[in-house]
């Protein structure tokens, strides 16, 4: 009897083995096993969200909150559920299991991965800007100055390059008048000296209108020099915190495998120079060098 | 001198112009959301229609619409499914519906039925009962189209964008092929099962390379429809030429034109 009994542990021990990540978890203490109340004073708060399609689980076990004035940052590879989790936290999918609260005082300003226009629809920025919400054409106007764009104001939408599509999401998404901020993946298809400058204006907006940012972000250095909380995901959220505490993580070493070191190399320049600015310089790892000599 | 228009030439003025306005905004969005298909599922499901009206003995725009709107509603159905794409499912419904619909008016009433009415249209033998059909009708139609208008150009643009903030994606959606499915209903007797979409779809086509926004697409698309009805009929008077195949002619003839001198430009 208890022979039997320990092997059914011992089985049960192994299936866990299997999910890796879990033990993790557990041992680096900063996972979703924390608080499993929902936070009522969050702009958006989820607990033990899981998603699965087509039989295949995607998302289990997601805890998450954006607080007023933190930007929140989700990484993680491909296929990791980043941009299901933000569907999920708007309400565009409907989890499995799990719970999303929303306070009726929460206004969201989407900026979507994707948006690939289609050229089908004639559609000038304008216009585009008006669609979403009554405003008048100076805040219309006002809103494109703010991101940078008011040259294009009466461009085609499928005629914008990539950054100024994305520069013309945020200033939509900002004339909603939002107080929580979801970005997803608002980088892509924008250059490296791009993706710097969209990433200051995600900050400045914060800094300016306090809001809560969810950003989506693959983009490990910009991560790092800007998130309040990184919460590293795949599949469900094997690490979270502070950036600098995800980025010592050895579950986040081992998810973004060879590319980790590189990467990080990328974010010690940016946050060289980051701190050049403020005058602390940091000092790289060797590893960090030894990768970008190559 | 100048001969006035005889009555049934004025009838089908009056209906085509009328259809054509209803049918650009429809138009544009079937264009958008590339769902030609769909509409051409609805419109050969039409014969069905037919084929149910001659046997229950009921107006047959009546059956035709009840016949659509049953094929709008399994649609919204397969919709929700995601095993296959639904270009596949119609592929085979469209045809089915076709075949399915020729059997049952010949079964039903043998061969002497007037099959090329129904799929070509006879806009020259529009009744004023027809004409009351395609306005009040056309009305509805329109108004709804109008109250949807905003989510619909939302949701065609961008469906997660929209639905996060706050757009039920279905429910405009599902109004929108009911409308649809009417719209072809009553379309049918002026362009015919087979030429239907065209008339739907090629001046919102037509429109596109002379439009900066949505709205103005669709008024373009309208001013299009109304021009080629016009054009199409005079042709037909004239030549003899069936009134339904002419008038698509004619709006045909608009796109390639807009398409050639502007679609450059315009991008």
């Amino acid at each position: 009897m208890s022979n039997t009994k320990l092997h059914v542990s011992d089985e049960h021990r192994h299936d866990h083995a299997h999910d890796h990540d879990h033990a993790h978890d557990d041992a680096c203490g900063c996972g979703h096993t924390h608080s499993r109340q929902l936070d009522n004073h969050a702009l958006v708060s989820a607990r033990g969200l899981a998603f699965s399609r087509h039989g295949r689980t995607i998302l289990s076990g997601i805890d998450l909150d954006v607080r007023p004035g933190e930007i929140v940052t989700l990484i993680g590879p491909n296929g990791a559920g980043k941009t299901t989790l933000v569907k999920l936290v708007l309400g565009i999918e409907s989890p499995d299991s799990g719970t999303v609260l929303m306070p009726p005082s929460t206004r969201i300003g989407y900026v979507p991965q994707r948006f690939d226009v289609q050229r089908a629809i004639p559609m000038t920025v304008a216009h585009f800007l008006a669609l979403g919400q009554n405003a008048a054409p100076g805040a219309i106007t006002a809103a494109l100055k703010d991101v940078g764009a008011e040259r294009t104001a009466n461009q085609q939408l499928s005629q914008l390059s990539g950054g100024e599509t994305q520069r013309v999401l945020i200033a939509r998404a900002l004339l909603r008048n939002p107080n929580l901020l979801v970005l997803d993946e608002p980088a892509r298809g924008v250059d490296y000296v791009g993706e710097a400058d969209l990433y200051d204006l995600i900050g400045r907006i914060r800094d300016e209108r306090k809001l809560g940012v969810l950003l989506i972000s693959h983009d490990l250095h910009v991560v790092m020099a800007k998130s309040d909380r990184v919460i590293c995901l795949n599949g469900h959220v094997c690490c979270s915190g502070q950036p600098e505490t995800v980025a010592q993580h050895a579950e986040y070493a081992r998810l973004f495998g060879p590319q980790a070191a590189s990467a990080l190399g990328v974010y010690l320049h940016h946050h060289d120079h980051a701190h050049d600015l403020s005058g602390a310089p940091k000092p790289m790892r060797a590893g960090d060098q030894d990768n970008r000599g190559r | 001198m100048f001969e006035l228009p005889q009555p049934f030439f004025l009838n089908a003025l009056a209906a085509g112009a009328a259809l054509a306005i209803v049918a650009a905004p429809l138009g544009c969005i079937i264009v958008w959301r590339r769902m030609a298909y769909v509409g051409e599922t609805l419109a050969q499901s039409s014969l069905l229609g037919v084929a149910l009206g001659l046997s229950l003995g009921i107006d047959l725009t009546l059956a035709v619409v009840i016949a659509a709107v049953a094929t709008a509603a399994i649609l919204i159905g397969f919709g929700r499914q995601k095993l296959l794409a639904l270009d596949s499912v119609l592929g085979l419904m469209h045809h089915a519906a076709l075949a399915l619909g020729v059997v049952a008016i010949a079964v039903l009433k043998g061969p002497s039925i007037d099959l090329m009415s129904y799929l070509f249209g006879d806009v020259f033998a529009v009744t004023t009962i027809d004409l009351l059909w395609v306005y009040i009708g056309g009305a509805v139609i329109l108004a709804l189209t109008l109250q949807l208008w905003r989510p619909l150009v939302r949701l065609s643009l961008h469906e997660d964008l929209a639905t996060a903030e706050g757009i039920h994606p279905s429910i405009p959606r599902a109004i929108f092929d009911i409308l649809l499915a009417i719209t072809i209903a009553v379309a049918m007797k002026i362009v015919g099962i087979l030429l239907v979409m065209a008339f739907l779809i090629v001046p919102a086509v037509a429109a596109r390379p002379l439009a900066t926004t949505p709205e103005r697409m669709a008024i373009i698309a309208a001013v299009i429809g109304v021009a080629s009805v016009f054009v199409g009929l005079g042709l037909s008077l004239y030549t003899d030429a069936p009134g339904g195949p002419s008038i698509v002619l004619a709006m045909c003839a608009a796109a390639i034109l807009s398409l050639l001198v502007m679609g450059r430009r315009a991008g």
